[in-house]
């Protein structure tokens, strides 16, 4: 049997005409009229297959996927840890994954009751005074943060602060935040050390000033021993801190950004606390704000009212709120997932996962220093970027190295990010990974080292074992071909 | 290596002095190498006034968007149109055929302060790369 054949049939190539797949029940309403003939497509092709050929299918298609649950994910700043099932268990209970947004909210109060439980430890976490959970990806917390910000000036008369600080090591989507909110960017260069300059920053800081936006550890894994001073600068010239957390990771139960300085924050569910990421989301981005941001939070909070006859909890919109982020809730089953890896894993469990997380990335700097360009070389927190600029000399790129990876069995790393290292592979081991996944990575990243220096031209083709060898990258964005033909 | 027509930014595009006293932009070899393969070129509309270091458009590769600055102030009065379909023109070509625009300076000193080839060549070396 030709195995690489029957594989790579799309479902169309396996249509045989007159093959019934499914059979319709009787008939138990009128009989309507069919649209007119103008109205109804003629060239609309469906397959013609068996219910076993779908399914086969179906289910070799999800045997070429890639995942969390088959292989290691080292995808820096995504933070690709392990999800545990007892996670989706309780998402599906009846009564968190039956219930509809316009039920009386009389019927859902064990659902808010979860959603305010979870608010008032996503706020204990960060050390803020309030937090709503509405916001539905990392990015829309990001501009939601950002947004009351803005209120929180404009609610001030302070009309004037127009320009938004960000050092040049930040994701892409805080310079996209800040423009849609109206704001003009100033990019803060980094120093030697990876920290952000201090000076560079007290010299952009003036009454103009809206706020800086700031992911801690940055994105070169590293915490800014400057932070205290950072937020200082700030708050002086009259501007607040917004905080990226999308490395959280590295910090739970270590340190409060509401200690440090930061006035408003945002975490992703779908990377600290184990929530579905990468395809299987949908996200969630909660945000989480100091006193005098928690009137500009998105709306609802979930509140609790008690008195002596009741104790119930409702939605509700903050005073001066900057508005809705999402048509109802938020994306709930991440809420319940979150909740779960939280109850599950109590404050000494969280402790462990800065923990781990921290110490894995350093076992894995550690072992590679040698073998792949360190720009940065001191203690790392969640996540370690290597530069492959000693592979460049023999032609050997990050892409290259990202995409042999894939023959041993290994999620590529984040590739050419940050932006301010040359070649960048940017690893992030995650804390749910054992050590024996940890060294078969680390043993492989040195064989790959290693094959460089025996036969560059062997990574220029990677990878081998895939379905679909070395794609032309550049060719897919130059002429994208988005959907299949029919070939008749 | 970097001709000696023409002059050069520490952001690493060219200027050559062209026909009718306008100057051709693009992006040196160094750039291009650095990106890698192009995609996708965001050019301003002809008639744009620029001001020297000022983002005059961007460049999307496989690997990242960058911005490209104007390396001197001028109205933009032609845009490289085959190199805007064929972006991998700036990849094969970027001294010749991928040139992005052409602009009547402004300031004419501002083109004599840029670096000549050789300096430009001092420059990438003391970038180690």
């Amino acid at each position: 049997m030709n195995i690489e054949y029957n594989e790579r049939r799309s479902l169309a190539e396996r249509s045989f005409k007159g093959k019934i797949g499914t059979t319709l029940p009787r008939l138990d309403v009128p009989v309507q009229d069919m649209p007119d003939a103008e109205d109804i497509r003629t060239d609309l092709f469906l397959p013609e297959v068996s219910e076993g050929e779908v399914v086969r299918y179906m289910t070799l298609l999800s045997q070429m996927n890639f995942s969390i649950d088959t292989n290691y994910y080292p995808l820096g700043s995504c933070t690709m840890k392990y999800n545990p099932k007892v996670n989706e268990e309780m998402a599906s209970l009846p009564g968190f994954a039956n219930i509809h947004p316009r039920q009386p909210k009389s019927t859902v109060q064990g659902a808010l009751e979860l959603a305010y439980n979870l608010q008032a430890i996503l706020a204990e976490i960060v050390g803020m005074s309030g937090c709503s959970l509405s916001t539905m990806a990392g990015a829309q917390g990001e501009l939601a943060g950002m947004l009351m910000i803005r209120a929180y000036h404009v609610s001030r008369g302070d009309h004037k602060r127009k320009f938004v600080l960000i050092p040049d090591s930040a994701h892409g989507t805080n310079p996209a935040s800040a423009a849609m909110c109206g704001y003009e960017v100033v990019t803060i260069p980094s120093d030697t050390a990876g920290n952000m300059d201090i000076n560079a920053l007290r010299t952009a800081c003036n009454e103009e000033t809206v706020g800086l936006m700031l992911t801690l550890p940055n994105t070169l894994g590293l915490f800014d021993t400057n932070i205290l001073e950072i937020c200082k600068l700030v708050h002086d010239c009259g501007g607040l801190v917004y905080g990226d957390g999308a490395n959280m990771n590295a910090m739970l139960g270590r340190t409060k950004l509401g200690d440090l300085g930061f006035d408003v924050m945002h975490f992703n569910l779908h990377k600290t606390f184990s929530t579905p990421h990468g395809g299987g989301g949908p996200g969630s981005g909660p945000v989480c704000a100091r006193d005098i941001l928690v009137p500009f939070l998105p709306s609802p909070v979930i509140s609790r009212n008690t008195d002596e006859e009741s104790d119930s909890y409702e939605l509700y919109e903050p005073d001066t709120s900057i508005g809705k982020t999402s048509a109802f809730h938020g994306n709930f089953g991440m809420l319940v997932r979150a909740y779960t890896y939280i109850n599950l894993l109590g404050a000494s469990g969280l402790l462990e996962v800065s923990e781990n997380a921290v110490l894995n990335a350093n076992y894995v700097l550690a072992n590679l220093k040698d073998h792949y360009s360190l720009p940065y070389d001191r203690v790392c927190m969640h996540e370690v970027v290597f530069s492959a600029k000693m592979q460049k000399q023999q032609g050997v790129s990050a892409l290259d190295i990202a995409k042999r990876l894939i023959d041993y069995g290994i999620h590529p790393p984040t590739m050419y990010f940050p932006l301010i290292v040359e070649e960048a592979l940017m690893i992030e081991p995650t804390e749910t990974e054992s050590k024996e996944t940890i060294d078969n990575f680390i043993q492989v990243m040195q064989a790959i080292a290693q094959e460089v220096l025996d036969d560059p031209s062997l990574l220029k083709n990677a990878p081998y074992a895939t379905p679909n060898t070395r794609l032309d990258e550049a060719k897919a964005a130059r002429n994208p071909d988005l959907r299949w033909h029919l070939s008749s | 290596m970097y001709p000696n027509d023409r002059k050069y930014s520490k952001e690493h595009e060219w200027a050559k002095q062209d026909i009718n006293e306008s100057l051709l932009i693009g992006i040196t070899d160094y750039a291009q190498e650095h990106l890698g393969d192009i995609v996708y070129l965001d050019l301003p509309n002809v008639g744009s006034m620029l001001s020297k270091m000022q983002k005059l458009g961007e460049i999307e590769s496989v690997k990242s968007v960058s911005d490209i600055f104007s390396p001197v102030s001028g109205e933009v009065i032609e845009i490289n149109n085959i190199a805007l379909d064929s972006p991998e023109l700036v990849n094969s070509d970027p001294h010749n055929n991928g040139w992005l625009v052409r602009i009547i300076v402004s300031n004419a000193s501002e083109f004599d302060e840029l670096l000549t080839a050789d300096e430009y060549q001092s420059f990438l070396d003391s970038l180690g790369s």
